[in-house]
Order: structure tokens, then C-alpha cells, then sequence
């Protein structure tokens, strides 16, 4: 079982090239940030290392940090320009008991992440859902189509916090 | 007034009107559509079973929309689904009715405002006969608003359809 820091140091070493940092100070659980378009190699290294053995990847969410410009428009609504959208990664270990928490940060007008559905397929509709709602598009991603929205929806990415739903879709009044 | 409540002028023969007949026979074998959309579809099979057993009132689920009368839309109706309802019901054989069961599929329910993804109230895409309220509206509910649409459909006529 090994503690976040001890984690962090194993990364560090073995990809010492990369901008890898650790944010202990959020409450609830250290969280590591790695560069996105390299996860995949960092994800390979966390689930066959021996010390490691990141055997589950519990859940993968999308985040829109809204830390960008936010611009008001002429309808009173807000679009925001620049900053993030970030991937947050949960992983256990299922025989060494311990949890990692990593996070990638990508840029909102072009936001790209490597996949990660060869190094743990759990993650295949997780980036689904996390394209599909954040618009986060996942590098040779097998499948990179919407999972919950029409596949036809072309309304832009409901989670987004700027998203502004249609007035209407396929003919219905989409507002109450 | 019932069909058999009236006295018989004769042994075995009844007499009535044809209108009367028709609407006898439609309102006591209701087949519903079995499809279910959400939470609220959990109450709806519970009155098929045998504690509130919606089959006393003539009321059982068929698989295909050809064989069915009524649609029970019990539940949330997204935007992609509105779309299948709206299918199902063309495919559906008249006369054929609609109870809409539920906050949801009356108005939108829970995701009134910000529910990107549901339609705010069946009565968009097709037509509704009976609204049942409640989120989700308990059996006795449910039976109420069948009651309500074979009241309905007893006074139904076939020079002009009251619906
Ligand atoms: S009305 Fe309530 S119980 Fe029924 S489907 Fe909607 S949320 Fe579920």
C-alpha cells in the first residue's frame, strides 16, 4: 500500500521529462496533474508497475474548470472564452488496496486528451460520456461518439457551464 | 350507465344501442402498450400485478403496439425517446388512447428547467386523453386515471368523436 507522495516520487522518477505536480491541499483527497497528452504512457507505467498495480479505473469524469473569460453576450447570457476543461481519473488497486486520484487540465477551444481505453476499457464510454457532455475529445479513442445525447445532437455539450440549450430539436419546443 | 345494468325484456337478449355496445367493449378491454419509461413505470407494473391487478378493468400489457388500445407514457420523456413515442404511437391501430402518467410526462417533472435533454410534457408530440398527477402517482392514482378515460369513452359517439 502506498501513500500519494511515495506515488508522486515513482512517477517522477520514471517520467522525470514530464510536468508532473501534486495538489494536497484539497480537502477531500491529494490529486496528481499530468500533462494530457501523455496519460496513456502514465497510465501504462500505474497499472503494470509492481508497486503499483492500478488494476481499476473506479470512474473518469470531465470538469468544466470555467476559469476562462467570461464575455456577456446581447441576450444577458454569459459565454466563456479560454481557460480549462479537465479529466479527472479515480483509480484502485485491487490487490495492493490503494487510490490515486490524477487530473489533466486542457485547453477549452481545442481540448485534447490521449485516451486511455487501451490501458483500462472501463474508460471506453467514460470518454463517451465525458466527449458527449464536455465536447473533450480523446486521442485514438476507438468509438468517440455521443452515448447519452441524440447522435444527431449538434446543440453543443449540455455540462459546459455556458451551454445554451435550442429552442428547438426536431420540430419540439425544447424550453418549458 | 352500464350496459348490464339494464333490466332484460327478454331471456338472454339485451337490447341497446349500437353506440352503446361499441363503447362497452371498448372501455372493458383496454390493452395497454407494455412499455415503460422511468421511476414511474415501477408503479405502473406494480398495478398490473396481482395487489392492484389492472386486469379486472380489462387492462393487460400486449408487446406490440399493433395489438394495443392504450399507451401509458409512465415516465420521463427525453427528447430521444419523444421521438420513439411518437413512432410507437402512429404504429398504433385506432381508436387508440393516451393517459399520461406523472409530473414528468405531463410537464416535464423534476427536470422542468434545467433538463436539457427531456421534453416538457408528452402533449408535444402526441395527444393526451388523461393527465395523472403525482411524481410518481401511486396505483390507486394510476386506476383513477383508467376510470377517468373509461368514463370517457362511455360517452363516446360515432357521429362525433367527443375526445
Ligand atoms: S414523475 Fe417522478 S417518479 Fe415519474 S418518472 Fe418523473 S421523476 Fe420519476
Amino acid at each position: 500500500m502506498k501513500k500519494a507522495d511515495e506515488i508522486l516520487e515513482l512517477l517522477k522518477s520514471n517520467f522525470p521529462d514530464l510536468p508532473i505536480e501534486m495538489d494536497s491541499e484539497t480537502p477531500t483527497e491529494p490529486i496528481i496533474s499530468v500533462p494530457p497528452k501523455e496519460i496513456d504512457k502514465i497510465g501504462v507505467f500505474l497499472r503494470d508497475n509492481e508497486e503499483l498495480l492500478f488494476d481499476s479505473l473506479m470512474c473518469l469524469s470531465g470538469v468544466d474548470d470555467a476559469n476562462g473569460e467570461k464575455i456577456k453576450e446581447a441576450d444577458e447570457s454569459e459565454s466563456i472564452k479560454g481557460g480549462t476543461l479537465s479529466v479527472y481519473y479515480h483509480l484502485h488497486s485491487t490487490s495492493l488496496k490503494h487510490k490515486i486520484t490524477l487530473k489533466v487540465s486542457t485547453e477549452r477551444e481545442s481540448p485534447e486528451v490521449e485516451s486511455v481505453e487501451g490501458v483500462w476499457k472501463t474508460a471506453d464510454w467514460h470518454e463517451r460520456e465525458a466527449y458527449d457532455m464536455f465536447g473533450i475529445i480523446f486521442l485514438n479513442h476507438p468509438n468517440l461518439q455521443r452515448i447519452l445525447m441524440p447522435y444527431d445532437w449538434d446543440a453543443g455539450y449540455p455540462l459546459r457551464k455556458d451551454y445554451k440549450n435550442p429552442e428547438f430539436y426536431k420540430g419540439m419546443k425544447v424550453p418549458y | 350507465m352500464g350496459l348490464l345494468d339494464q333490466e332484460f325484456s327478454d331471456s338472454n337478449i339485451v337490447i341497446t344501442k349500437a353506440e352503446d355496445l361499441l363503447n362497452w367493449a371498448r372501455l372493458s378491454s383496454l390493452w395497454q402498450l407494455g412499455f415503460g419509461l422511468a421511476c414511474c413505470a415501477i408503479e405502473m407494473m406494480a398495478t398490473s400485478a396481482s395487489h392492484y391487478d389492472f386486469d379486472r378493468f380489462g387492462v393487460i400489457p400486449r408487446p406490440s403496439p399493433r395489438q394495443s388500445d392504450i399507451i401509458i407514457i409512465s415516465g420521463t420523456v427525453t427528447l430521444k425517446m419523444a421521438l420513439r413515442i411518437k413512432r410507437l404511437y402512429e404504429q398504433m391501430p385506432d381508436p387508440k388512447y393516451i393517459i399520461s402518467m406523472g409530473s414528468c410526462s405531463n410537464c416535464g417533472g423534476p427536470y422542468w428547467e434545467h433538463g436539457y435533454h427531456v421534453l416538457k410534457g408528452v402533449d408535444r408530440v402526441i395527444p393526451v386523453d388523461v393527465y395523472v398527477p403525482g411524481c410518481p402517482p401511486r396505483p390507486e392514482a394510476l386506476l383513477e386515471g383508467l376510470l377517468k378515460l373509461q368514463e370517457k369513452i362511455r360517452t363516446e359517439s360515432l357521429s362525433k368523436k367527443s375526445a
